[in-house]
């Protein structure tokens, strides 16, 4: 092989190359689908896991929980139905009454966006917890977002009501510096990790400014059993 | 006796040369793990090495992966090494290689979304991968089977090995845990710049600062007995 | 080989300046710098010194002995590396963490590059920087200065143990009484708050901060002493200063209210020690003279626009470590030509 590699590159081997690049192409394809095949369900399953555990994480006391849909004209549509969009999830409580609706915001922090699932509780109007789900904070700072016991203080009853027009919140959820909170829409942001603070109430407002209209108006989706 | 490491220096130094095909000895295997080991000695493969060894488990799930890629494409490209005219020959290696790393991928998924999440491009990086490529070109396309299976498998778990030794240690200083478990009590203080990324730089420059310093240790030692200067690896 | 008459270059005159002599000196013009510090933090302040100046020490004499190049401590650079460090931290910065930074400072910053005189950077802010990106909470924990029974007892974070998080100080400076205390150095306050303390009191160290660098007043007069001695570039520690002034200026035209004055500018945070004792590091600074006020122009302008738009109140080590890294460029660019060449 070695001899015959050394004598050959006067002819260019045209159908070997084609015939290899097609065999190794098509194994290729044929491995891949089948890994697709064998791992898609596996996959499927630990997302379906995660979000349900994430859900239940934020919306402590819920047993079940049904995903809905945002779509890009602002109607709520039970995910089953095909629709594209936003997803919320409703979770309930044994009885069968509507807890709280999970849902997700970002919000641009210190290294990059801070996304977060806040529980929006529609009864009182308000956010009644927070998980955050994707940051680049640094350690140290950042993960006070979870941790500061004052700073989750903020998120066990943050307004966030439906101005009359029903189309946006009566007031815009804002961070504001340590110690100057004064009203209930309001978040004092944690000392020394202000901007981390700020992605939070950004990310607050971007979640409910979207999909708290949406809820209140479309209620009874949501509370309606399956 | 003591010309030992000198007849095995040489036989590494040409080893990249070899038109022949290899016998399999223990060397086949030890070779990737030591005298070669991607990391420590050939400083391949730094992307990986520094960006997901900020714990344990990130750096066993990137070492076991490349290991799964380095074998099995091994064992491909060894198979139709006769078949794969040289012109074509890199963009089979690759078409292979990125094949399996897309196994790879799913699998990951599969197992554990976290996993998947914290390794991030890396799992898909490994296509790029130049120990991947290196020992396709240099050793699978030459070798047989049998001794492609077992120098990949040294090479990997030398790769797996080294991203064990900088993710331990950044885990433990930076997170104070090993494995998720905890080492010193709530009370540790992480050292936070350890699982930030300079920490990879002064971890990996730790363990070279090592190893150079074991080398160096046994030359010294080489020339003490023999009296004659011998390679330095 | 002939022997017999010795042939040399110039100079043939030598004024016996030794390595050792200048270092020296520079100790002598940080010991009432140091002693400030113990007078305003207490006991605290005395151990965190003595632990840095003790590492670095211990440090330096441990690799000189392994690489073999004989003792290099009786040089005293040590002394010196270890002392700015202890300078710059919080004085209730836990000893353990104050040891890792000083052998980090020796070890990475100097004695890996070859030991005195082949250093890159100035290794007491390369020992800093470790710290402040390992440790970020404890080195923003501030504590009060003159408090009463300073010199009885420590800052409860100071003997943490090692490897341990610091303890807790809040209840220690709540015992204390302190009316206005805020738990912000002057920057903080500055930058997050928009509230500019006093000029008088950081001129006079009247305020929270680190160890050495509250009295801006006291480090101006020792730097002073040492450029009088010769012992230091004169021209760094100004074009420090004047870059940042120079920076500061038209912000603070631009609206007062929002960015702090010149005067708040040099007075505040470590711009003060760092500009006189930490730019005109030796080795890590240019050669050349019209090099050195490139530097020291490049770095005071960089302090302002990292305390300004970055996101750490203070940015003199950051912009130093960054005037080091370009040091040799800056040499080499600014070369003076050569008398009677093109």
């Amino acid at each position: 092989m070695h001899v015959e590699l050394q004598t050959q590159p006067t002819a260019t081997p045209v159908w070997p190359m084609l015939r290899t690049l097609g065999v190794i192409a098509t194994l290729s394809g044929l491995l891949v689908v089948l890994a697709d095949q064998i791992t898609q369900p596996m996959i499927a399953e630990k997302q379906r896991l995660l979000t349900e555990q994430l859900v239940f994480q934020v919306i402590p006391g819920a047993v079940t929980k049904r995903d809905f849909i945002i779509t890009a004209d602002g109607r709520l549509e039970a995910t089953a139905s095909g629709a594209s969009g936003e997803p919320i999830y409703a979770a309930y409580t044994a009885a069968g009454q509507l807890q709280a609706v999970a849902i997700v915001g970002s919000g641009g922090g210190y290294a990059g966006p801070v996304q977060v699932m806040f529980a929006y509780d529609p009864s009182c109007q308000c956010i009644v917890g927070s998980q955050v789900l994707k940051s680049n904070e640094t350690p140290g700072f950042g993960d006070k977002l979870d941790t500061d016991p004052a700073f989750r203080e903020n998120f066990r009853a943050l307004e966030a009501r439906v101005d009359t027009a029903g189309t946006a919140l009566a007031n815009p959820i804002v961070t504001v510096k340590h110690g100057t909170k004064t009203a209930p829409w309001q978040i004092d942001a944690i000392t020394g990790a202000t901007i981390s603070s700020r992605a939070m109430g950004k990310a607050a407002n971007q979640a409910a400014q979207r999909a708290a209209p949406v809820i209140q108006r479309d209620l009874a989706k949501l509370t309606q059993p399956n | 006796m003591a010309e030992a490491p000198q007849d095995r220096a040489t036989a590494a130094a040409s080893a990249p040369l070899l038109t022949q095909e290899e016998t399999l000895t223990a060397d086949t295997f030890i070779r990737g793990l030591w005298q070669e080991n991607p990391v420590f000695v050939m400083l391949l493969g730094m992307c990986p090495v520094l960006a997901v060894t900020n714990s344990t488990i990130n750096a066993l799930g990137m070492g076991l992966s490349t290991t799964f890629v380095l074998v099995f494409s091994g064992i491909l490209i060894s198979l139709l090494r006769h078949w794969i005219p040289k012109q074509v020959r890199i963009a089979s290696y690759i078409v292979i290689i990125a094949t399996f790393v897309t196994l790879v991928d799913y699998a990951i998924q599969a197992i554990s979304l976290e996993l998947y999440a914290a390794l991030g491009a890396f799992i898909q990086l490994i296509v790029v991968n130049c120990i991947i490529l290196g020992r396709a070109e240099a050793y699978a396309s030459k070798q047989r089977v049998l001794t492609t299976i077992v120098n990949s498998l040294g090479t990997g778990i030398g790769f797996t090995l080294a991203l064990l030794a900088l993710g331990t240690v950044r885990e433990i200083l930076g997170n104070g845990t090993i494995l998720g478990i905890s080492l010193f009590g709530p009370d540790f203080q992480p050292w936070l710049i350890m699982i930030l990324p300079p920490g990879g730089f002064f971890v990996l420059g730790a363990w070279l600062l090592y190893f150079n310093w074991l080398r160096l240790n046994r030359l010294r030692r080489v020339t003490t007995f023999t009296g004659a200067p011998a390679d330095a690896r | 080989m002939t022997r017999g008459i010795e042939i040399r270059t110039s100079p043939h005159l030598k004024r016996v300046v030794t390595v050792d002599k200048i270092m020296r000196t520079v100790v002598l013009a940080l010991l009432p710098i140091a002693a400030f510090a113990v007078w305003q933090f207490g006991l605290s302040a005395l151990l965190l010194l003595v632990t840095t100046t003790g590492v670095a020490v211990l440090t330096e004499w441990w690799f000189a002995r392994a690489s073999g190049r004989g003792n290099t401590v009786a040089d005293w650079s040590a002394v010196i590396t270890g002392l700015l460090l202890g300078l710059t931290l919080p004085p209730g910065f836990p000893l353990w963490m104050a040891a890792v930074a000083a052998f980090v400072g020796i070890a990475l910053g100097k004695a890996l590059f070859g030991g005195l005189g082949y250093n890159v950077m100035n290794p007491a802010l390369v020992g800093r920087a470790f710290v402040q990106a390992a440790f970020p909470v404890a080195i923003t924990t501030w504590t009060p200065a003159f408090a009463p029974g300073r010199f009885t007892e420590v800052i409860p974070s100071t003997l943490t143990a090692p490897f341990m998080q610091p303890i807790a100080v809040d209840d220690w400076i709540a015992g204390l009484n302190l009316d206005g205390w805020s738990g912000a150095t002057p920057l903080a306050l500055q930058k997050f708050e928009h509230i500019e303390t006093p000029i008088l009191d950081s001129f006079t160290g009247m305020i929270a901060g680190s160890a050495g660098e509250t009295s801006a007043l006291l480090i101006l007069i020792c730097g002073l002493w040492l450029a009088w001695q010769r012992m230091l570039d004169w021209r760094i520690p100004v074009s420090v200063m004047a870059g940042a002034v120079l920076m500061a200026l038209p912000f603070w035209l631009l609206d007062p209210s929002l960015y702090p004055s010149p005067w708040f500018v040099l007075c505040s945070g470590g711009l003060m020690l760092a500009a006189w004792f930490m730019a005109s590091d030796m080795v890590a600074s240019p050669v050349t003279a019209k090099g050195v006020v490139i530097y020291g122009l490049f770095i005071g302008a960089l302090t302002v626009i990292i305390r300004l738009f970055g996101g750490l109140p203070e940015g003199v080590m950051y912009a130093i470590l960054l005037g080091n890294a370009v040091g040799p460029l800056i040499s080499s660019w600014t070369q003076p030509r050569v008398y009677g060449a093109k």
